[in-house]
C-alpha cells in the first residue's frame, strides 16, 4: 500500500464486512513523541480468542473467494518496519479495536496520504454506517462525526454526491490546517 | 465558520439533485474494496466516480462497495448493474476510465468495451 490511509480505508472495510454500524478513525500525530497512530474502532461481531490469535497470519481468512488474509499482516508489517507495532483487540459481539504506530519521522514510513477519500468512502456507505474521524496533530485537533453533519444537513442524506464530494475537500483542508506533516 | 456556510450552499445544491431525480431504481455500481482493490487504486476509482457524479449532478445512481470477488489480478474492479440489462464488469479501471464509464455508460448507455471483463456471469 502506497499511503498509511489505505491501510486505515482496509482496516474500516474490515469493521464493515464484519456488521459494524459504528466506526471510529483516529489519527494522531506527535511531534513530540515522533510518532504517527492510526486506531479504527467498531463495534460489528467481533472475534473469539483463537480468530484473534490467527487475524495478522497472512494465510488465514474467514473469507471464501480467497485463500490469503492480506491486510492486517500488511499494516502490522509496515509498522514494525517503521519501528512501530501493532495491537488488535477484539470480544465476541463486543466490537473490535485495531492500533497500529509508527516513527513519523522513519524514512521507510509511507505518507498518510488522502484521508479525504477515505472519510469520503466510509461515508459512502450511510445509514448502515456512521463514521466518526478524528485526526489530532499535537494539541490541535479536527473532528467530522457523520451522526452530526447529518443532522445538520436535515433531509439532504450525508451519502448525496455533492456533500460526499464536500467531504472529501473538506477533511483534506481541515487536516492541512491542522499542520499535518504525516 | 467558512465550512457551516459552504455547508449551507452544499444543501441547497444536493437538494435541487435530489428534486429532479426519478425515483424508477436507477443503475447501481459496485466497486470492489477488498484488499487487493484498496492496494489497487479502488479508492481513487471511487472518488473520481463520485467527483463524476457530483459534478453531472447524477443523482439516480446508488454507489456501494464490495469486498473481494476473487478477481484480484484484474482490480480495481468495478460493476454496473443496470436494471433490465445484463450487469457489465469491468476490470483494471483507472480514475480516467472511471470518468467514461459516467459518461459513456451511466450517461449515454454505451459501454466502454475495451475494459469489460464480464457481462451477466459470464467471464471474458
Amino acid at each position: 500500500m502506497r499511503e498509511v490511509s489505505l491501510h486505515v480505508l482496509d482496516l474500516a472495510r474490515n469493521s464493515i464486512e464484519a456488521g459494524a454500524s459504528n466506526v471510529r478513525v483516529t489519527v494522531e500525530e506527535s511531534g513530540p513523541e515522533d510518532r504517527l497512530m492510526v486506531r479504527v474502532e467498531d463495534d460489528g461481531r467481533g472475534m473469539d480468542a483463537g480468530t484473534l490469535e490467527r487475524a495478522s497470519d497472512p494465510f488465514f481468512t474467514t473469507r471464501t473467494t480467497r485463500r490469503q488474509g492480506m491486510g492486517l499482516s500488511l499494516f502490522r508489517s509496515v509498522c514494525e518496519r517503521c519501528e512501530g507495532g501493532m495491537t488488535l483487540t477484539s470480544e465476541p459481539g463486543g466490537g473490535t479495536s485495531v492500533s497500529g504506530w509508527m516513527r513519523l519521522s522513519h524514512l521507510d514510513r509511507p505518507p498518510l496520504g488522502d484521508v479525504g477519500a477515505v472519510v469520503q468512502a466510509l461515508a459512502c456507505e450511510w445509514p448502515m454506517v456512521r463514521a466518526r474521524y478524528e485526526h489530532r496533530v499535537d494539541d490541535r485537533r479536527f473532528v467530522l462525526d457523520l451522526g452530526e453533519l447529518q443532522a445538520e444537513l436535515g433531509d439532504v442524506p450525508v451519502s448525496s454526491p455533492v456533500v460526499l464530494s464536500w467531504i472529501a475537500e473538506h477533511v483534506r483542508e481541515q487536516v492541512a490546517c491542522l499542520g499535518s506533516t504525516a | 465558520m467558512k465550512s457551516r456556510e459552504e455547508l449551507r450552499a452544499i444543501r441547497e445544491r444536493a437538494k435541487a439533485t435530489l428534486a429532479v431525480r426519478d425515483n424508477q431504481g436507477g443503475p447501481r455500481v459496485v466497486i470492489a474494496m477488498g484488499t487487493c482493490g484498496i492496494a489497487a487504486g479502488a479508492r481513487d476509482v471511487m472518488s473520481a466516480l463520485l467527483e463524476e457524479m457530483a459534478q453531472r449532478g447524477i443523482s439516480d445512481v446508488t454507489v456501494s462497495q464490495t469486498g473481494c470477488k476473487g478477481l484480484c489480478d484484474r482490480e480495481p474492479v468495478v460493476e454496473v448493474i443496470t436494471p433490465g440489462a445484463p450487469s457489465v464488469t469491468y476490470g483494471r479501471v483507472t480514475p480516467a476510465v472511471m470518468r467514461r464509464i459516467v459518461a459513456e455508460q451511466l450517461v449515454n448507455g454505451q459501454i466502454v468495451s475495451e475494459y469489460v471483463i464480464a457481462t451477466g456471469s459470464e467471464m471474458r
